[in-house]
């Protein structure tokens, strides 16, 4: 690892708010995606060279978006700055920066808002904070717009639940639709389209994989554990990001899915044309976009007609899938149109559609359909960390906060060694990875590494006072941010994994050989 | 000055309903196409009504989120509901016995009020976050609220004034009888900042008041897997 160009935060006996450094991360800007990525999405490719045109168009869709969306418009009129969300954010607490206080992202947006939508900020801008859109307010926008991970913690908190990411979702739709996208984010759905998954990984690449798992797991358990592609009539589609296909620690969980349905005896396929559940339209705020993506697992749905729909471990695409598939394509239960009514017929309602793993896991295990050995996991000491858009964008199971609750009950019940991280830290208050929502990318490397500070020191307090060495989590953001910054912080790049890899380690194929 | 004060308040009065009437209309037509209440969230209609009146009457969220806010700003707002209750006895002809009860917490809660209004007003200038975040108008809304506040103060515990007088030229507001008005220079600074504040309610951040039982995050049923949501704009999409 090369030694980094910025100062790592370093942990704090007491942590306290810090004081704020105007302008601290004002340099942190990803790349902007060029004419050939935008192309690939059908977003336009660049600025105007008319400063004019774009300054009209950048009016002209944020009051279509107000339009478009309560959240918007609410949020934009309900804040009275009352301070409560400035030390909330993991970006500020990392950075200092007071741009990264969620009301002072907020309000990059709101001056603009009230100085094009509002009587007082068209009258008396100075008075109320309201300045004219300038391109380098556009610049301010790109960066601090994407120096945020849409992790929602700032709305736990505030007496009106204005929900930052929303605000950042509109800056981004925005952007995007002036031709000033980002590089990482916007390939990343070009790939999906083009090829079926984020990470670009073809048909055939996939198949071989699998086939590669298949053999791996037969030799390190003696048992034939299958990972089937494109399986026409299976019960179960299972869509997991397709970081799973590859990347450690994810592969470890995808070997644990297989080994659950194995156990269980439940058929079950992945599909190569919607080998991925990760919706990164989510991070633009462009529904268009995310419906688009979504509509992939939905035909693949229909064609291999299962009867159950499964997602992996994948934080913010459980949040998509929990939350919109239904909306966005009719995956899930109670409408009346007949865009819908046509996949609810194939479904089986016994079972909620979509399910995480972890409730078909956990709803298993509870039938007494899997056997564990626990002991498999001793020498791991586990903590949980809470993604932020399980916990704050979704629910597991039938009561709220299940989310909370069974992938903790699936832990304990494959591994006798659990520690929870400090309360402040964990649940609906969990602080992000510092990798979410679109920042997973290399050129932002000293956001996502001071973002992960807080993380990393309530992680510090459990691997110090109780010898936490495992940290389990769902989501392939969360594993592969970790992956990367926890040895900037000291700490050995395998200490996070999946929950699936524990039920992976200690569950029972069959009979004993 | 009687004239002038009926006028400003007419003016005042409709200006506040007409804007604020609007907002509400703005905000209740424009859709909210995805479900996305912050979790865990309650998954029936009652649990959200019970959510929403915990934000309303104990701002639970902020109490989550800063204990010094949260006090401060509670202070004020239950300190103001019960001025304003006790207020409504310069608008009725019969003051009913519970009216009558509230009278004497009301007259005190305006200590709670001012309280709480300076303890915020403190945090613009003692809290670096804080003075960061704040614009000019947010120290104007607090000034103004305050002199609201010392006004009332004023009124009730040092130089009191003809307050029969005053609920007649209410009472004959409301009937299109203009009753004269003392000119009492705490009433009349009292009256003048209220009517602006009625004035100016539309168009500003106190509009957190209607906008929080519109706020998504906090209004919405978590049951997207078993209800469909569709806005009509995105329906549209479907069609193509």
């Amino acid at each position: 690892m090369a030694a980094p160009e910025f100062d790592v935060p370093k942990f704090r006996e007491f942590p306290t708010v810090p004081a704020i450094v105007p302008g601290a991360m004002a340099h942190s800007k990803p790349y902007v995606a060029n004419e050939k990525v935008q192309e690939g999405i059908g977003l336009p490719t660049k600025l105007d060279d008319d400063w004019q045109v774009t300054h009209d168009k950048v009016i002209g869709k944020f009051g279509e978006l107000l339009g478009k969306y309560r959240s918007l418009k609410v949020f934009m009129d309900a804040c009275v700055h009352c301070g409560a969300c400035t030390d909330k954010c993991h970006y500020f607490i990392g950075t200092g920066d007071p741009k990264n206080m969620p009301v002072a992202r907020q309000e990059l947006m709101r001056s603009i808002y009230r100085r094009y939508f509002t009587v007082p900020g068209k009258l008396f801008p100075k008075l109320v904070g309201a300045r004219d859109l300038t391109k380098e307010v556009l610049d301010e926008w790109f960066s601090y717009f994407w120096q945020c991970s849409e992790c929602r913690r700032c709305s736990v908190f505030c007496p009106y639940g204005i929900d930052t990411a929303e605000v950042t979702m509109a800056a981004r739709h925005i952007l995007d639709s002036v031709g000033y996208g980002q590089k990482y984010s916007n390939e990343i759905l070009g790939k999906v389209h083009k090829i079926g998954n984020n990470l670009g990984l073809p048909g055939p690449a996939l198949e071989n994989t699998l086939e590669g798992l298949e053999e791996d797991v037969k030799d390190d358990t003696g048992f034939d554990v299958k990972y089937p592609l494109d399986v026409q009539g299976a019960e179960v589609l299972l869509v997991t990001p397709s970081a799973d296909f590859f990347a450690e620690p994810h592969i470890e969980s995808l070997i644990g899915y297989g080994k659950v349905f194995h156990a269980a005896g439940i058929s079950w396929t992945l599909s190569s044309y919607a080998s991925e559940a990760g919706n990164f339209g989510l991070f633009n705020g462009d529904y268009a976009m995310m419906r688009k993506v979504a509509m992939r697992i939905r035909e693949q749905a229909l064609e291999l007609g299962v009867k159950r729909i499964v997602v992996g471990e994948c934080g913010h695409a459980w949040r998509v899938a929990y939350a919109f598939w239904n909306t966005l394509t009719g995956l899930g239960a109670g409408a009346n149109d007949p865009f819908a009514v046509e996949l609810q017929k194939q479904l089986d309602p016994r079972y909620k559609q979509p399910s995480h793993i972890c409730e078909l896991t956990w709803d298993l295990i509870q039938q007494g359909r899997l056997k564990f050995d626990k002991e498999a996991n001793d020498s791991r000491i586990i903590t949980f960390h809470d993604s932020c858009n399980v916990a704050r964008g979704s629910r597991m199971g039938d009561y709220a906060g299940g989310q909370f609750e069974i992938p903790r009950h699936i832990i304990k019940a494959v591994a006798n060694k659990f520690v929870d991280m400090a309360p402040e830290t964990i649940r609906e208050t969990t602080f992000c990875c510092g990798g979410g929502g679109g920042v997973l990318t290399d050129d932002l490397l000293e956001l996502r590494v001071k973002g992960a500070f807080p993380r990393m020191e309530a992680l510090q307090h459990v691997v110090e006072h109780d010898g936490v060495n495992f940290m389990a989590t769902i989501c392939a953001i969360c594993k592969a941010q970790f992956s990367k910054v926890l040895p900037y912080y000291g700490f050995n790049m395998r200490l996070v994994g999946g929950v699936h890899q524990l039920v992976s380690t200690a569950i029972r194929l069959g009979d004993e050989q | 000055m009687t004239l002038f004060f009926a006028i400003l308040f007419y003016f005042a009065f409709a200006v506040l309903i007409a804007g604020v009437g609007y907002k509400i209309y703005d905000f209740a037509r424009t859709p909210a196409p995805l479900s996305i209440p912050t979790t865990p969230a309650p998954t029936t209609k009652s649990g959200v009504a019970f959510r929403m009146a915990r934000e309303v009457v104990l701002f639970e969220s902020l109490f989550k989120g800063n204990l010094w806010i949260w006090l401060f700003g509670w202070l004020f707002h239950m300190g103001l509901l019960l001025v304003l209750v006790r207020h409504l006895r310069y608008f009725v002809t019969e003051i009913p016995a519970w009216l009558l009860f509230i009278q004497p917490f009301g007259k005190y809660a305006a200590f709670m009020m001012v309280a709480g209004l300076g303890g915020l007003w403190a945090r613009r200038f003692l809290v670096e976050r804080i003075r960061y975040i704040s614009t000019p108008s947010d120290h104007l809304w607090l000034a103004l609220l305050l002199g609201i506040g010392v006004s009332g103060l004023a009124m009730t515990f040092v130089i009191h004034t003809d307050i029969v007088a005053v609920k007649a030229f209410f009472l004959g507001l409301m009937v299109l009888d203009i009753q004269p008005l003392p000119t009492h220079p705490a009433l009349l600074i009292h009256l003048l900042l209220v009517a602006l504040l009625m004035i100016l309610f539309p168009f500003s951040k106190l509009l957190h008041a209607p906008g929080i039982f519109f706020s998504p995050t906090r209004n919405q049923v978590d049951n997207p897997r078993e209800t469909r949501r569709l806005a009509p704009w995105a329906a549209q999409i479907e069609k193509n």
